[in-house]
Protein backbone atom coordinates (compact mmCIF):
# COMPACT_ATOMS: atom_id res chain seq x y z
CA UNK A 1 0.00 0.00 0.00
CA UNK A 2 1.46 4.01 -1.32
CA UNK A 3 2.36 5.57 1.92
CA UNK A 4 0.05 8.98 1.89
CA UNK A 5 1.53 12.14 0.61
CA UNK A 6 3.72 14.67 2.67
CA UNK A 7 1.87 17.96 3.01
CA UNK A 8 4.13 20.75 2.28
CA UNK A 9 2.35 24.08 3.97
CA UNK A 10 2.55 26.39 1.67
CA UNK A 11 4.03 30.00 3.16
CA UNK A 12 3.68 31.42 -0.05
CA UNK A 13 6.71 32.46 -3.13
CA UNK A 14 8.88 29.42 -2.08
CA UNK A 15 10.21 27.20 -4.70
CA UNK A 16 8.76 23.86 -4.21
CA UNK A 17 9.97 21.95 -7.44
CA UNK A 18 13.19 20.80 -6.00
CA UNK A 19 11.47 19.70 -2.46
CA UNK A 20 8.94 17.48 -4.76
CA UNK A 21 11.88 15.84 -6.51
CA UNK A 22 13.69 14.84 -3.26
CA UNK A 23 10.19 13.58 -2.35
CA UNK A 24 9.38 11.67 -5.72
CA UNK A 25 12.68 10.38 -5.63
CA UNK A 26 12.46 8.56 -1.63
CA UNK A 27 9.15 7.21 -3.25
CA UNK A 28 6.84 9.76 -1.92
CA UNK A 29 4.06 12.40 -3.31
CA UNK A 30 4.08 15.66 -1.61
CA UNK A 31 0.89 18.05 -1.49
CA UNK A 32 1.24 21.10 -1.15
CA UNK A 33 -1.83 23.01 0.87
CA UNK A 34 -3.04 25.57 2.94
CA UNK A 35 -6.03 23.58 4.22
CA UNK A 36 -6.60 23.23 7.47
CA UNK A 37 -8.35 19.89 7.58
CA UNK A 38 -5.68 18.48 4.78
CA UNK A 39 -3.12 19.81 7.04
CA UNK A 40 -4.58 18.67 10.36
CA UNK A 41 -5.23 14.97 8.90
CA UNK A 42 -1.69 14.81 7.04
CA UNK A 43 0.97 12.18 8.70
CA UNK A 44 3.61 14.69 8.24
CA UNK A 45 4.40 18.00 6.99
CA UNK A 46 6.97 20.26 5.56
CA UNK A 47 7.18 24.19 5.93
CA UNK A 48 9.35 25.20 3.79
CA UNK A 49 10.02 29.08 2.70
CA UNK A 50 12.20 31.56 0.62
CA UNK A 51 11.74 34.64 0.84
CA UNK A 52 10.91 37.80 3.95
CA UNK A 53 9.75 35.95 7.45
CA UNK A 54 7.31 39.14 7.79
CA UNK A 55 5.80 38.63 4.35
CA UNK A 56 6.04 34.78 5.02
CA UNK A 57 3.92 35.28 8.55
CA UNK A 58 1.38 37.41 7.20
CA UNK A 59 0.55 34.55 4.49
CA UNK A 60 0.29 32.19 7.08
CA UNK A 61 -1.99 34.42 9.50
CA UNK A 62 -4.29 35.05 6.33
CA UNK A 63 -4.49 31.31 6.06
CA UNK A 64 -5.19 31.25 10.40
CA UNK A 65 -1.85 29.08 9.92
CA UNK A 66 -0.49 30.69 12.88
CA UNK A 67 -2.81 29.47 15.11
CA UNK A 68 -2.87 26.21 13.38
CA UNK A 69 0.73 25.04 13.23
CA UNK A 70 1.74 25.30 16.92
CA UNK A 71 -1.25 22.83 17.57
CA UNK A 72 -0.38 19.89 15.54
CA UNK A 73 0.78 16.69 17.49
CA UNK A 74 2.83 15.03 14.04
CA UNK A 75 5.70 14.87 12.56
CA UNK A 76 6.75 18.87 10.66
CA UNK A 77 9.89 19.65 9.09
CA UNK A 78 11.03 23.21 8.74
CA UNK A 79 13.33 23.99 5.78
CA UNK A 80 15.37 27.00 5.78
CA UNK A 81 12.67 30.36 6.04
CA UNK A 82 10.36 27.53 7.64
CA UNK A 83 13.10 27.07 10.60
CA UNK A 84 12.57 30.66 11.52
CA UNK A 85 9.38 30.81 10.88
CA UNK A 86 9.04 27.64 13.30
CA UNK A 87 11.08 29.86 16.07
CA UNK A 88 10.13 32.79 18.38
CA UNK A 89 10.35 35.41 16.25
CA UNK A 90 12.83 37.61 13.72
CA UNK A 91 14.70 40.70 13.36
CA UNK A 92 13.62 40.53 9.49
CA UNK A 93 10.64 42.97 9.50
CA UNK A 94 11.24 42.47 13.11
CA UNK A 95 8.11 39.83 13.19
CA UNK A 96 6.91 37.41 15.72
CA UNK A 97 6.73 34.10 14.60
CA UNK A 98 5.00 30.24 15.24
CA UNK A 99 7.06 29.77 19.07
CA UNK A 100 6.96 26.16 18.75
CA UNK A 101 11.04 26.84 18.97
CA UNK A 102 13.36 28.99 21.06
CA UNK A 103 14.76 31.61 19.22
CA UNK A 104 14.75 34.51 17.40
CA UNK A 105 16.77 34.71 13.85
CA UNK A 106 19.13 37.91 13.61
CA UNK A 107 21.14 39.06 9.95
CA UNK A 108 24.59 37.84 9.70
CA UNK A 109 26.95 41.02 9.43
CA UNK A 110 28.27 40.87 6.58
CA UNK A 111 32.71 41.14 6.79
CA UNK A 112 35.52 40.61 3.82
CA UNK A 113 35.50 37.34 2.64
CA UNK A 114 31.83 36.82 4.14
CA UNK A 115 29.16 38.17 2.21
CA UNK A 116 25.61 37.78 3.19
CA UNK A 117 23.59 35.98 1.65
CA UNK A 118 25.64 33.32 3.52
CA UNK A 119 25.26 31.05 0.22
CA UNK A 120 27.21 27.58 -0.40
CA UNK A 121 28.37 23.99 0.90
CA UNK A 122 29.46 23.99 5.06
CA UNK A 123 30.34 21.24 7.38
CA UNK A 124 27.79 20.91 10.90
CA UNK A 125 28.89 20.04 13.99
CA UNK A 126 25.83 17.19 14.84
CA UNK A 127 24.68 16.49 18.22
CA UNK A 128 24.60 12.51 18.60
CA UNK A 129 21.56 10.25 19.03
CA UNK A 130 19.56 12.58 16.95
CA UNK A 131 16.74 10.43 14.94
CA UNK A 132 16.76 13.28 12.11
CA UNK A 133 20.55 13.04 11.77
CA UNK A 134 21.19 9.26 11.97
CA UNK A 135 23.86 7.75 9.20
CA UNK A 136 25.56 10.52 8.30
CA UNK A 137 29.18 11.20 8.01
CA UNK A 138 31.31 13.13 10.91
CA UNK A 139 30.85 16.38 10.30
CA UNK A 140 28.61 16.39 6.80
CA UNK A 141 28.47 19.01 4.30
CA UNK A 142 24.74 20.94 4.06
CA UNK A 143 24.05 23.47 1.31
CA UNK A 144 23.07 27.34 3.06
CA UNK A 145 21.47 30.01 1.27
CA UNK A 146 20.31 32.28 3.73
CA UNK A 147 21.05 35.72 5.51
CA UNK A 148 18.85 35.50 8.78
CA UNK A 149 20.07 32.88 11.55
CA UNK A 150 19.23 31.32 14.93
CA UNK A 151 21.39 31.22 17.76
CA UNK A 152 22.13 27.84 19.11
CA UNK A 153 19.78 27.28 22.20
CA UNK A 154 18.60 24.07 23.70
CA UNK A 155 16.90 22.41 20.93
CA UNK A 156 20.15 23.09 18.32
CA UNK A 157 21.20 19.71 17.50
CA UNK A 158 23.48 20.82 14.76
CA UNK A 159 25.23 23.90 14.42
CA UNK A 160 27.70 25.44 11.59
CA UNK A 161 30.05 28.27 11.55
CA UNK A 162 30.09 31.54 9.02
CA UNK A 163 31.52 34.38 11.01
CA UNK A 164 29.45 33.60 14.24
CA UNK A 165 28.07 29.99 15.32
CA UNK A 166 24.57 29.43 13.88
CA UNK A 167 22.02 26.62 14.51
CA UNK A 168 21.82 24.64 11.28
CA UNK A 169 19.17 22.42 12.50
CA UNK A 170 16.85 22.15 15.82
CA UNK A 171 14.39 19.55 17.78
CA UNK A 172 11.46 19.98 20.08
CA UNK A 173 8.69 16.96 20.24
CA UNK A 174 7.24 16.62 17.48
CA UNK A 175 9.08 19.43 15.71
CA UNK A 176 12.19 19.78 13.52
CA UNK A 177 13.77 22.24 11.29
CA UNK A 178 16.96 22.58 9.83
CA UNK A 179 18.95 25.66 7.91
CA UNK A 180 19.96 24.36 5.10
CA UNK A 181 18.25 22.93 2.34
CA UNK A 182 18.41 18.94 2.54
CA UNK A 183 16.66 18.92 -0.87
CA UNK A 184 19.55 20.31 -2.19
CA UNK A 185 22.68 18.93 -0.01
CA UNK A 186 23.35 15.78 -1.67
CA UNK A 187 22.96 12.35 -0.20
CA UNK A 188 23.38 14.44 3.57
CA UNK A 189 20.44 15.86 2.77
CA UNK A 190 18.81 12.82 0.97
CA UNK A 191 19.36 10.97 4.45
CA UNK A 192 18.11 13.61 6.28
CA UNK A 193 15.13 13.47 4.47
CA UNK A 194 14.49 9.45 4.38
CA UNK A 195 14.97 9.97 8.25
CA UNK A 196 12.41 12.31 8.77
CA UNK A 197 9.75 10.65 6.56
CA UNK A 198 10.56 7.30 9.12
CA UNK A 199 10.17 9.39 11.80
CA UNK A 200 7.34 8.11 14.14
CA UNK B 1 19.69 15.82 -25.84
CA UNK B 2 19.64 11.99 -23.62
CA UNK B 3 23.22 13.02 -23.12
CA UNK B 4 21.63 15.89 -20.65
CA UNK B 5 20.46 13.90 -18.10
CA UNK B 6 23.38 10.91 -17.95
CA UNK B 7 26.10 14.05 -17.35
CA UNK B 8 23.96 15.54 -14.87
CA UNK B 9 23.53 12.12 -13.02
CA UNK B 10 27.39 11.50 -13.44
CA UNK B 11 28.32 15.10 -12.00
CA UNK B 12 26.03 14.94 -9.38
CA UNK B 13 27.17 10.81 -8.16
CA UNK B 14 31.12 12.33 -9.04
CA UNK B 15 30.30 15.08 -6.02
CA UNK B 16 30.13 18.24 -8.38
CA UNK B 17 28.56 20.83 -5.78
CA UNK B 18 26.45 22.81 -8.24
CA UNK B 19 25.32 22.10 -12.25
CA UNK B 20 24.85 24.91 -14.04
CA UNK B 21 22.91 24.14 -17.31
CA UNK B 22 24.06 26.96 -19.98
CA UNK B 23 21.71 27.27 -22.97
CA UNK B 24 24.18 29.74 -25.00
CA UNK B 25 22.79 29.79 -27.90
CA UNK B 26 19.21 31.03 -26.40
CA UNK B 27 20.56 34.67 -26.77
CA UNK B 28 21.47 34.91 -29.98
CA UNK B 29 18.25 32.93 -31.07
CA UNK B 30 16.28 35.64 -29.37
CA UNK B 31 14.52 32.65 -27.86
CA UNK B 32 14.41 30.90 -23.80
CA UNK B 33 16.22 28.22 -22.58
CA UNK B 34 13.95 24.88 -22.89
CA UNK B 35 11.99 24.66 -20.06
CA UNK B 36 11.05 20.74 -20.49
CA UNK B 37 14.94 20.43 -20.17
CA UNK B 38 15.08 22.73 -16.77
CA UNK B 39 12.08 19.82 -15.74
CA UNK B 40 14.23 16.71 -16.38
CA UNK B 41 17.36 17.80 -15.03
CA UNK B 42 16.40 19.27 -11.56
CA UNK B 43 14.26 15.86 -11.07
CA UNK B 44 17.26 13.80 -10.90
CA UNK B 45 20.00 16.56 -9.41
CA UNK B 46 20.33 16.45 -5.08
CA UNK B 47 22.65 19.30 -6.01
CA UNK B 48 22.23 23.22 -6.29
CA UNK B 49 20.37 23.63 -10.27
CA UNK B 50 21.36 27.01 -11.94
CA UNK B 51 19.88 27.98 -15.25
CA UNK B 52 21.10 30.48 -17.95
CA UNK B 53 19.51 30.61 -21.35
CA UNK B 54 17.82 34.01 -22.84
CA UNK B 55 16.48 34.55 -19.47
CA UNK B 56 14.65 38.01 -20.29
CA UNK B 57 11.98 39.13 -17.54
CA UNK B 58 10.95 38.40 -14.08
CA UNK B 59 8.22 36.20 -15.82
CA UNK B 60 10.62 34.06 -17.86
CA UNK B 61 12.48 33.32 -14.58
CA UNK B 62 9.90 32.56 -12.56
CA UNK B 63 9.01 29.71 -15.03
CA UNK B 64 12.30 28.44 -15.21
CA UNK B 65 12.24 28.61 -11.41
CA UNK B 66 8.96 27.15 -11.20
CA UNK B 67 10.49 23.87 -12.96
CA UNK B 68 13.05 23.12 -10.99
CA UNK B 69 15.84 25.45 -10.82
CA UNK B 70 17.11 26.90 -7.80
CA UNK B 71 19.15 30.06 -9.59
CA UNK B 72 18.82 31.60 -13.02
CA UNK B 73 22.15 32.85 -14.64
CA UNK B 74 21.82 35.97 -16.84
CA UNK B 75 24.65 37.76 -19.23
CA UNK B 76 23.32 39.19 -22.39
CA UNK B 77 19.60 40.10 -21.19
CA UNK B 78 21.39 41.80 -18.18
CA UNK B 79 23.44 44.17 -20.18
CA UNK B 80 20.73 45.16 -22.65
CA UNK B 81 18.50 45.52 -19.71
CA UNK B 82 20.80 46.15 -16.52
CA UNK B 83 17.50 47.02 -14.78
CA UNK B 84 16.71 43.48 -14.93
CA UNK B 85 18.87 42.36 -11.88
CA UNK B 86 16.88 44.47 -9.78
CA UNK B 87 13.72 43.25 -10.85
CA UNK B 88 14.96 39.55 -10.52
CA UNK B 89 16.48 40.46 -6.96
CA UNK B 90 13.48 42.27 -5.57
CA UNK B 91 11.14 39.04 -6.50
CA UNK B 92 13.48 36.42 -5.90
CA UNK B 93 16.03 37.47 -3.52
CA UNK B 94 19.93 38.41 -4.70
CA UNK B 95 20.69 34.79 -3.66
CA UNK B 96 18.77 33.36 -6.78
CA UNK B 97 20.36 36.04 -9.20
CA UNK B 98 23.76 35.14 -10.77
CA UNK B 99 25.56 37.64 -13.32
CA UNK B 100 27.44 35.69 -16.22
CA UNK B 101 29.86 38.02 -17.37
CA UNK B 102 31.77 37.26 -20.66
CA UNK B 103 35.19 39.48 -20.18
CA UNK B 104 38.12 39.55 -22.95
CA UNK B 105 41.02 41.27 -22.53
CA UNK B 106 42.64 43.88 -25.12
CA UNK B 107 45.88 45.79 -24.65
CA UNK B 108 45.76 45.09 -21.23
CA UNK B 109 41.82 46.21 -20.16
CA UNK B 110 39.21 44.01 -20.06
CA UNK B 111 35.98 44.59 -21.73
CA UNK B 112 32.16 43.04 -21.71
CA UNK B 113 31.17 41.24 -24.45
CA UNK B 114 27.29 40.39 -25.25
CA UNK B 115 25.25 37.08 -27.36
CA UNK B 116 28.69 34.64 -26.93
CA UNK B 117 27.05 31.70 -27.61
CA UNK B 118 27.40 32.82 -31.46
CA UNK B 119 30.38 34.09 -33.12
CA UNK B 120 28.72 35.63 -35.46
CA UNK B 121 26.55 38.18 -33.24
CA UNK B 122 29.11 38.56 -30.95
CA UNK B 123 30.58 41.89 -30.22
CA UNK B 124 31.63 44.44 -27.44
CA UNK B 125 28.89 45.53 -25.22
CA UNK B 126 30.72 49.15 -24.23
CA UNK B 127 31.72 48.20 -21.13
CA UNK B 128 34.91 48.29 -18.75
CA UNK B 129 34.39 44.65 -16.89
CA UNK B 130 35.34 45.95 -13.78
CA UNK B 131 32.70 48.74 -13.98
CA UNK B 132 30.09 46.22 -14.72
CA UNK B 133 31.04 43.50 -11.73
CA UNK B 134 30.30 46.76 -9.42
CA UNK B 135 27.42 47.72 -11.31
CA UNK B 136 25.89 44.09 -10.86
CA UNK B 137 26.34 43.74 -7.30
CA UNK B 138 24.61 47.59 -6.70
CA UNK B 139 21.64 46.52 -8.49
CA UNK B 140 21.52 42.69 -6.39
CA UNK B 141 23.14 40.25 -8.03
CA UNK B 142 24.05 37.31 -5.66
CA UNK B 143 26.99 36.14 -7.24
CA UNK B 144 28.74 36.37 -10.35
CA UNK B 145 30.27 33.97 -13.15
CA UNK B 146 33.40 35.91 -14.85
CA UNK B 147 34.32 33.69 -17.98
CA UNK B 148 37.44 35.15 -19.04
CA UNK B 149 37.08 34.51 -23.00
CA UNK B 150 40.27 34.65 -23.91
CA UNK B 151 40.82 31.43 -21.79
CA UNK B 152 37.75 29.76 -23.31
CA UNK B 153 38.05 26.46 -24.41
CA UNK B 154 41.59 26.53 -24.43
CA UNK B 155 42.58 24.54 -21.23
CA UNK B 156 45.35 26.65 -20.56
CA UNK B 157 44.84 27.30 -17.22
CA UNK B 158 42.20 30.30 -15.84
CA UNK B 159 43.24 33.99 -16.18
CA UNK B 160 44.54 34.38 -12.81
CA UNK B 161 45.31 37.83 -13.22
CA UNK B 162 42.22 39.20 -14.03
CA UNK B 163 40.12 36.92 -11.68
CA UNK B 164 42.46 38.80 -8.84
CA UNK B 165 41.80 41.77 -10.17
CA UNK B 166 38.24 41.36 -10.17
CA UNK B 167 37.92 39.50 -6.84
CA UNK B 168 39.12 42.72 -4.65
CA UNK B 169 36.00 44.57 -5.87
CA UNK B 170 33.57 41.59 -5.68
CA UNK B 171 32.04 41.11 -2.21
CA UNK B 172 29.61 38.11 -3.64
CA UNK B 173 30.70 34.51 -4.62
CA UNK B 174 32.98 34.46 -7.45
CA UNK B 175 32.87 31.77 -9.87
CA UNK B 176 36.15 31.38 -12.12
CA UNK B 177 35.23 30.09 -16.23
CA UNK B 178 37.11 29.57 -18.73
CA UNK B 179 40.46 27.80 -19.27
CA UNK B 180 40.65 24.33 -16.84
CA UNK B 181 42.60 21.96 -18.74
CA UNK B 182 43.96 20.39 -15.61
CA UNK B 183 43.84 19.54 -11.93
CA UNK B 184 46.55 22.08 -11.10
CA UNK B 185 44.69 24.34 -12.77
CA UNK B 186 41.93 24.20 -10.36
CA UNK B 187 44.40 23.87 -7.17
CA UNK B 188 45.87 27.26 -8.38
CA UNK B 189 42.63 29.44 -9.11
CA UNK B 190 41.47 28.29 -5.25
CA UNK B 191 44.52 29.57 -4.27
CA UNK B 192 46.00 32.56 -5.79
CA UNK B 193 42.92 34.36 -6.99
CA UNK B 194 40.65 33.18 -3.73
CA UNK B 195 38.04 32.03 -6.24
CA UNK B 196 34.39 30.86 -4.38
CA UNK B 197 33.61 28.44 -7.03
CA UNK B 198 35.72 26.76 -9.98
CA UNK B 199 33.29 26.09 -13.45
CA UNK B 200 34.41 23.55 -16.26
CA UNK B 201 32.90 22.13 -19.04
CA UNK B 202 34.74 20.46 -21.61
CA UNK B 203 37.07 18.94 -19.31
CA UNK B 204 34.23 17.24 -17.38
CA UNK B 205 32.55 16.55 -20.25
CA UNK B 206 34.97 15.05 -22.55
CA UNK B 207 36.24 12.85 -19.59
CA UNK B 208 39.84 14.20 -19.18
CA UNK B 209 38.54 14.99 -15.35
CA UNK B 210 36.48 13.00 -13.34
CA UNK B 211 35.33 15.45 -10.38
CA UNK B 212 35.79 12.99 -7.69
CA UNK B 213 39.17 12.32 -8.34
CA UNK B 214 39.59 16.51 -8.80
CA UNK B 215 38.25 16.86 -5.40
CA UNK B 216 40.83 13.97 -3.94
CA UNK B 217 43.38 15.81 -5.42
CA UNK B 218 42.44 19.03 -4.26
CA UNK B 219 41.64 17.97 -0.85
CA UNK B 220 45.55 16.81 -0.80
CA UNK B 221 46.56 20.65 -1.57
CA UNK B 222 45.04 21.17 1.41
CA UNK B 223 41.89 23.31 -0.18
CA UNK B 224 38.95 22.54 2.27
CA UNK B 225 36.01 20.80 -0.42
CA UNK B 226 32.60 18.96 -0.21
CA UNK B 227 34.03 15.38 -0.77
Amino acid sequence: MSRPPVVIIDSGGANLASLRFALQRLGREALVSTDHAVIRAAERLILPGVGAAAVAMERLAAAGLDRLIPTLTQPVLGICLGMQLLCEGSAEGDVSCLGVLPGRARRFVPASGRPVPHMGWNRLQTTAGQPLLDGLPENPWCYFVHSYALPPTTATVATCEYGERFAAAMHSGNFHAVQFHPERSGTTGTTILANFLNLC
Amino acid sequence: MGGIIELATRYRDEGADELVFYDISASPEGRTVDRNWVHRVAAVLDIPFCVAGGIRSVADAEAILNFGADKVSINTPALANPALIDELAQRFGSQCVVVGIDSHEQDGSYRVYQNTGDPQLTRESGRETSAWVREVQERGAGEIVLNCMNRDGVRDGYDIAQLQAMRQICNVPLIASGGAGTMEHFSAVFREAGVDGALAASVFHAGSIHIDELKAYLRTQGIEIRP
